[in-house]
């Protein structure tokens, strides 16, 4: 067992051994092959993680992580961040929800992407999904995080637009991407906003989460404040609340597999586990979790309420998964770290279980998605029927399976904790009786009621691939709360416990000062009281929804006609993308194109002006030098050549004519030489001015 | 053979010895010629690996090189021939080596004078090299004005459409630039006791100068503002880049490559090489507000500008200067991660905006047109190609895990603590990257296959071979920086102390 | 011993007549026989200087050279009239005027 602390790394390389085999060998090894090692490779991952949990059950509570630093990455002066690799309690829920909702997942895909042309490839996305997603929660400094972070948001991106050849597929991958980079500015700030002054205020300079979350309190409480606020704009982007939501409902393009791995069960949770990762720096800025939750908590109502009207079932469950999203950062925002990763981990399972669900119906009615075009299915599949039940309930908050569990949790935290407040239960307590309606209308109009399918549809129960791994997810759903039972319920909470090393802090703890907190404020029985409240209202929500969309679907239209505008907003997602659309990109087109104006006409006329002043003073300065000065070496040419016309004169071409004149000349020479001595006194007095 | 003393010369001139046995071989006979310049290149290559492997990374630079060769050559000025090399300019040496050995192969496309183009290429090859080892000013001055010229007919005749018009653009632009830093040279040459062109010496002895034009005011403002507009203009630096985007656009792809990989750098490289350790005060007064600003406008303006563009290579083009921005942010906060960072990101920007500039040429040369939005899901047709593009464009929007987010996120980390508003500013830059690079790949590689491209090829062996060492070390790069960051450390530590910012960001 | 003086008038006279033939005669040949006069001329001038210094032999020596020089000039100066010959047809120097400016 002790070997694994030296071995974490051989955990997210299983999954990128698979990349680079699929890349290079897939085409050799041919698509079953590819398909059974993609899945082996998650599988191993899996038991490694196993192994994980079991070396830090063997280790005392508070000792429970393991820290292993195989390989420098950039170490720059004070920053150091290296391939370092932390497994704590933590990081162990993660890694067995990632490798395990992850293997079901990719076994899943097998049957659904079999006919697809690019099995092979899918499969590589798959695995380097999976590969940057363990980084993402295995890394033990923020930096390597972030190849995570990236790389998870690079299979998205990759994956959305798995069939490019639509537009509107890569369309929608470009903006998630896009969007979540938009999140990565203000984490990237919040991360060197946070270095620097842990440096400048400690005298620390670490990127290490635990390092960070040990000094924390020590940052005043302004600049703790804005790390954390921006450092939540990343895990917005990333997990899709308000404002930067919008990415995820267009995700839906993506295979349905993808849809229930990165945009449910794993990757858009990564924003919830930052934050837990950063519990004791959040701990020390109660106002940024302040701010976290009630993002959070408004997030949750308010795409509940566009679910309620969205006709596309995975569309519902994209606003459905940004609304469970909300309630994950409304307990962690309230300072129940432990209870918003539980909901993390039941939401991964049925929500995961709803998409794969959901995709086997729409395998089965040959990729219809459209709800109204659905309908008494529960006898054509009644496999798939069965497991989704399981998740619909979970989700719906029915009691005794895991939605009801972590739900609660969240709900009880967000009234009682010392971070909460009762507005923010209230918010989410309505959020819970939405949630039931929309998947109740959901479920009815899937399999109940009558067939609005066509004809020659044929709707076919999904191969024993898909429905195995329903099975199991289903399984998880129902049993899966019972790790965290509250006490109030006499259960042993063992979730929590089980969190607490990894979220508790000087600054504070999560979790389990709430129970304290619940102790001040009176009473087990407030706590038994809204939980018999929030009981009610997923119950009362179940009911409404069964009622309307089974016996009175009349009043539902009879709503839309009364209130046609309401409508038509909640339909439209009240023009959010529109608004942003308005307000954002295309400004920012406009802005682009300004630029690249300005830079032809201004700048770069500013060159071509300059070149074309140069030329016209090129010009006048040529016109002077050809009439003034080329004509003043002209007229010396002139006269040069008037005097050789004379000189020429006495060229012969005769030899002796030249000897004459050089016969001459030397004879004149030896005259002077011989006279010069007579002359020269003569000469010395002229020149003296004697003469 | 190779000797600490002349390992350096051997490096710079095995191409031109390439370049002269070119001229000797007969214009017809192509294959030899094209084996001649692989030659020539390759032992360059193999050369500075030998280089690279005896450097000692604790040597400090700056004022104390390693493999100096040493000369007289103009006695009357004390103009030596004196080479050297230090962390800063090891990694250009390399990368320069590298990209033109790889741009050799990419040239093979090249049918009209092969002669002539192998031949100015080894040469161009010889004065960026020189550029990079020369220490004495004089010397540096004629490598980079040897350098320039074969530019100018590389662009001129084997160019697009608007060649000639670029080309001069280019020439005059560029010579414009090294006109003032030749009047910067002589400024120094005058005011030195002794006269002397000798850069350590320059830098060692400049606080003692007392005579000679020192008494001009703001004397060392002025030759610092001369020498960097000379610089700013290679790297290039707003507003004096407009002559990249036609340069890079009617450059045949090879020297595109060389173009970005190399000589950017060139400016980014004077401005560490020269200006600041020769003026350190006039650094700190140019640094704040002037370069800082520049590097912010680099990085926004020119995401912008890219993002407008049609014209593939163009936009490749204007996120070089975007990617340079970088480095500037980075030199401007003097910090120890800033100058990692900025010399890093020359490297890095070298590898992949060559990678980006090889893979337009590729679909350049099937299509025959670059417009963005005349082709339509071509990753269809070509799936190993745009598994490259995407690979290439990752790295350069600053994907983690691949080489250009370590020396931007450095870039960041260094410049945070000195100016954090214009940081978080700059930082937009991986937004405005992510967008414009994804909408280019979307409207080239996305969407449904346009008919006309159902018959085009896929790259081919030749294009994977000179993309391949490119793509490795990028991903290389990405994972395990440190032996790059190592060799420069020492160097740039002891820039800082001379600079007086000893240990800023330690 | 006859004095050196008379020789050198000889020579100088010798020489005076080879420059009037020079000068003078039209006929190329002769013109030709007149330069040989004077290389003789000044031949004689080395024989008679060397009397001065008669241990030294570099007058007489500077002689013989030029006697060899004279054969070797002989042999180019009788190409050139046979290809003025060839050129002109005759050997006179008046009318290989081509180049008259």
């Amino acid at each position: 067992m002790e070997w694994v602390d030296t071995h974490l790394w051989t955990i997210p390389l299983m999954p990128l051994l698979g990349v680079l085999v699929h890349i290079f060998l897939g085409g050799t090894l041919g698509k079953k092959l590819v398909g059974i090692l993609a899945c082996l490779l998650v599988f191993i991952s899996f038991g490694l993680s196993v192994v994980v949990l079991l070396r830090l059950l063997e280790l005392p509570a508070e000792e429970r992580h393991l820290l292993d630093n195989f390989l420098p990455w950039i170490r720059v002066g004070a920053f150091s961040a290296d391939w370092a690799f932390r497994a704590d309690t933590l990081s162990a829920v993660m890694l067995l929800v990632v490798t395990g909702v992850g293997f079901l997942i990719h076994v899943y895909s097998t049957g659904y992407m079999h006919d697809d042309p690019k099995y092979i490839r899918f499969f590589a996305y798959l695995n380097l999904f999976t590969f940057s997603m363990l980084v993402l929660v295995l890394a033990s400094n923020v930096f390597l995080m972030f190849i995570g972070w990236e790389g998870v948001g690079l299979c998205s991106y990759l994956l959305i637009g798995f069939w490019f050849h639509d537009l509107n597929n890569a369309t929608a991958g470009m903006k998630a991407f896009i969007v979540n980079r938009v999140g990565d500015w203000s984490f990237l700030c919040g991360v060197l906003l946070l270095f620097w002054s842990l440096g400048k205020y400690t005298g620390t300079y670490t990127v290490d989460f635990y390092e960070i979350n040990r000094l924390a309190p020590e940052l005043p409480a302004g600049i703790a404040l804005a790390v954390g606020l921006l450092l939540f704009g990343g895990a917005a982007g990333k997990s899709a609340q308000i404002p930067l939501y919008v990415w995820l409902p267009d995700a839906m393009a993506g295979p349905t597999p993808v849809s229930a791995l990165i945009h449910a069960a794993t990757m858009v949770t990564a924003g919830v586990y930052m934050i837990a990762r950063f519990s004791g720096l959040y701990l020390s800025a109660p106002d940024a979790m302040m701010v976290v939750a009630t993002v959070g908590a408004l997030t949750a109502l308010f795409s509940a309420t566009i679910a309620l009207a969205q006709n596309d079932i995975k569309k519902v469950l994209a606003y459905s998964t940004v609304s469970q999203l909300g309630y994950m950062f409304l307990g962690v925002g309230v300072g129940a770290f432990s209870a918003g990763i539980f909901h993390l981990m039941t939401h991964a399972f049925f929500k995961g279980l709803l998409f794969l669900g959901a995709g086997s119906v729409i395998h089965g009615l040959h990729g219809e998605q459209d709800l109204r075009r659905m309908g008494a299915l529960k006898s054509k599949m009644p496999w798939t029927w069965l497991t989704f039940m399981a998740a619909w309930l979970a989700i719906a908050g029915f009691p005794g399976l895991s939605g009801f569990f972590s739900k609660d949790e969240i709900l009880w935290q967000a009234f009682s904790s010392e971070h909460g407040h009762w507005a923010l239960w209230l918010v989410g307590f309505i959020a819970a009786g939405l949630t039931a309606f929309y998947m109740t209308r959901l479920v009815v109009m899937t399999f109940y009621g009558e067939s609005r399918w066509p004809e020659h549809a044929h709707p076919h129960e999904s191969p024993r691939n898909m429905t195995v791994p329903l099975a199991v997810l289903a399984v998880l759903c129902v049993i899966g709360g019972y790790v965290g039972v509250p006490a109030i319920l006499h259960g042993a909470n063992y979730f929590e416990h089980w969190m607490e090393p990894a979220v508790t802090w000087a600054a504070g703890h999560g979790g389990a000062e709430a129970a304290e907190h619940a102790a001040e404020l009176g009473s087990h029985g407030l706590e038994a009281l809204l939980m018999a409240a929030s009981v009610g209202v997923a119950l009362l929500g179940i009911g409404i929804g069964w009622w309307m969309y089974s016996r009175r679907r009349d009043i539902p239209e009879a709503a839309f006609q009364r209130w046609p505008n309401l409508y038509r907003w909640v339909l439209n997602k009240y023009y959010v993308d529109e608004l942003y659309q308005w307000l954002v990109v295309d400004n920012l087109l406009r802005l682009t194109r300004l630029s690249g104006r300005f830079d032809l006409a201004v700048i770069d006329g500013a060159v071509n002006g300059s070149a074309w002043l140069t030329e016209r003073v090129s010009a006048i300065s040529g016109w002077i030098d050809n009439t003034f000065v080329d004509g003043a070496v002209n007229g010396v040419a002139e006269v040069t050549r008037a005097a050789g016309g004379r000189l020429r004169l006495i060229q012969t071409g005769r030899v002796q004519q030249y000897l004459t004149f050089a016969a001459a000349m030397v004879a004149i020479g030896v005259a002077g030489i011989i006279l010069w001595p007579s002359i020269q006194p003569w000469l010395a007095e002229l020149w003296s001015g004697a003469i | 053979m190779l000797t600490a003393t002349n390992i350096l010369s051997w490096i710079t001139f095995t191409p031109l010895i390439g370049a002269a046995l070119i001229l000797l071989l007969p214009g017809r006979k192509v294959k030899a010629i094209r084996g001649v310049a692989v030659l020539a290149t390759a032992l360059s290559l193999l050369f500075s690996l030998v280089l690279l492997s005896r450097f000692d990374n604790a040597g400090r630079g700056i004022t104390e090189f390693q493999f100096v060769a040493q000369r007289d050559w103009i006695q009357a000025f004390s103009i030596q021939y004196y080479m050297g090399i230090d962390g800063l300019s090891l990694p250009l040496v390399i990368l320069t080596t590298l990209l033109s050995f790889l741009c050799i192969f990419a040239s093979f496309g090249i049918e009209r004078w092969v002669k002539a183009y192998m031949a100015l290429f080894l040469l161009l090859e010889t004065g960026m090299l020189g550029v990079f080892c020369s220490l004495d000013l004089f010397l540096f001055y004629v490598f980079w004005e040897v350098m320039l010229l074969p530019m100018y007919f590389l662009i001129g005749i084997w160019g697009g459409p608007r060649r000639e018009y670029a080309a001069i653009k280019f020439f005059l632009y560029t010579l414009l630039g090294s006109v003032l830093m030749l009047l910067g040279i002589l400024a120094l040459y005058f005011a030195s006791e002794p006269h002397t062109f000798n850069l350590p010496q320059l830098i060692l002895t400049s606080s003692q100068w007392s005579g000679n034009l020192i008494w001009v005011p703001y004397f060392w403002k002025i030759v610092f503002v001369l020498f960097f507009i000379g610089f700013a203009i290679k790297v290039p630096i707003f507003p004096f880049h407009t002559w990249l985007p036609d340069a890079h656009v009617e450059a045949p792809t090879a020297v595109s490559v060389i173009l970005a990989g190399v000589l950017l750098k060139m400016g980014t490289y004077g401005i560490l090489r020269v200006n600041y350790p020769l003026f350190p005060e006039a650094a700190h007064w140019f640094a704040y507000p002037f370069l800082i600003t520049l590097g912010v406008i680099n990085i926004v303006y020119g995401s912008l500008c890219a993002m407008a563009q049609t014209d593939l290579k163009k936009l490749v083009a204007y996120s070089s200067i975007g990617h340079m921005g970088f480095c500037l942010i980075g030199m401007a906060a003097m910090t120890s991660q800033g100058f990692h960072g900025a010399v890093l990101q020359m490297w890095n920007h070298g590898l992949i905006t060559g990678q980006l500039f090889l893979l337009v040429g590729v679909v350049y040369d099937r299509a025959h047109h670059r417009d963005l939005d005349g082709f339509g899901g071509l990753a269809a047709a070509m799936p190993i190609y745009a598994g490259m593009v995407s690979l290439a464009f990752m790295a350069s929007l600053g994907l983690p895990g691949l080489a250009g987010f370590v020396s931007e996120a450095l870039c960041f980390l260094g410049a945070w603590p000195v100016f954090p508003a214009s940081t978080a500013l700059s930082v937009s830059g991986v937004v405005l990257g992510a967008a414009y690079f994804l909408w280019a790949f979307q409207r080239v590689f996305l969407g449904p296959l346009n008919p006309k491209y159902e018959k085009i090829s896929e790259i081919n062996g030749r294009e994977l071979f000179t993309l391949a060492p490119l793509a490795l070390l990028t991903v290389l790069i990405g994972v395990y920086p440190m032996p790059i960051l190592n060799w420069m450390t020492a160097t740039l530590n002891h820039l800082q102390e001379i600079l007086g910012v000893a240990g800023r960001g330690m | 011993m006859i004095p050196a003086t008379h020789i050198l008038a000889v020579g100088a006279a010798l020489f005076c007549l080879g420059l009037f033939a020079l000068l003078s005669r039209r006929n190329a040949v002769a013109v030709f026989m007149g330069i040989e006069l004077m290389l003789n001329a000044a031949n004689l001038n080395f024989v008679a200087f060397n009397q001065a210094r008669p241990e030294a032999l570099d007058g007489q020596v500077a002689a013989v050279f030029v006697i060899m020089l004279a054969a070797a000039e002989f042999a180019v100066a009788l190409a050139l009239i046979l290809s003025l010959h060839q050129m002109f047809h005759c050997v006179h120097l008046d009318e290989a005027d081509e180049m008259k400016g």
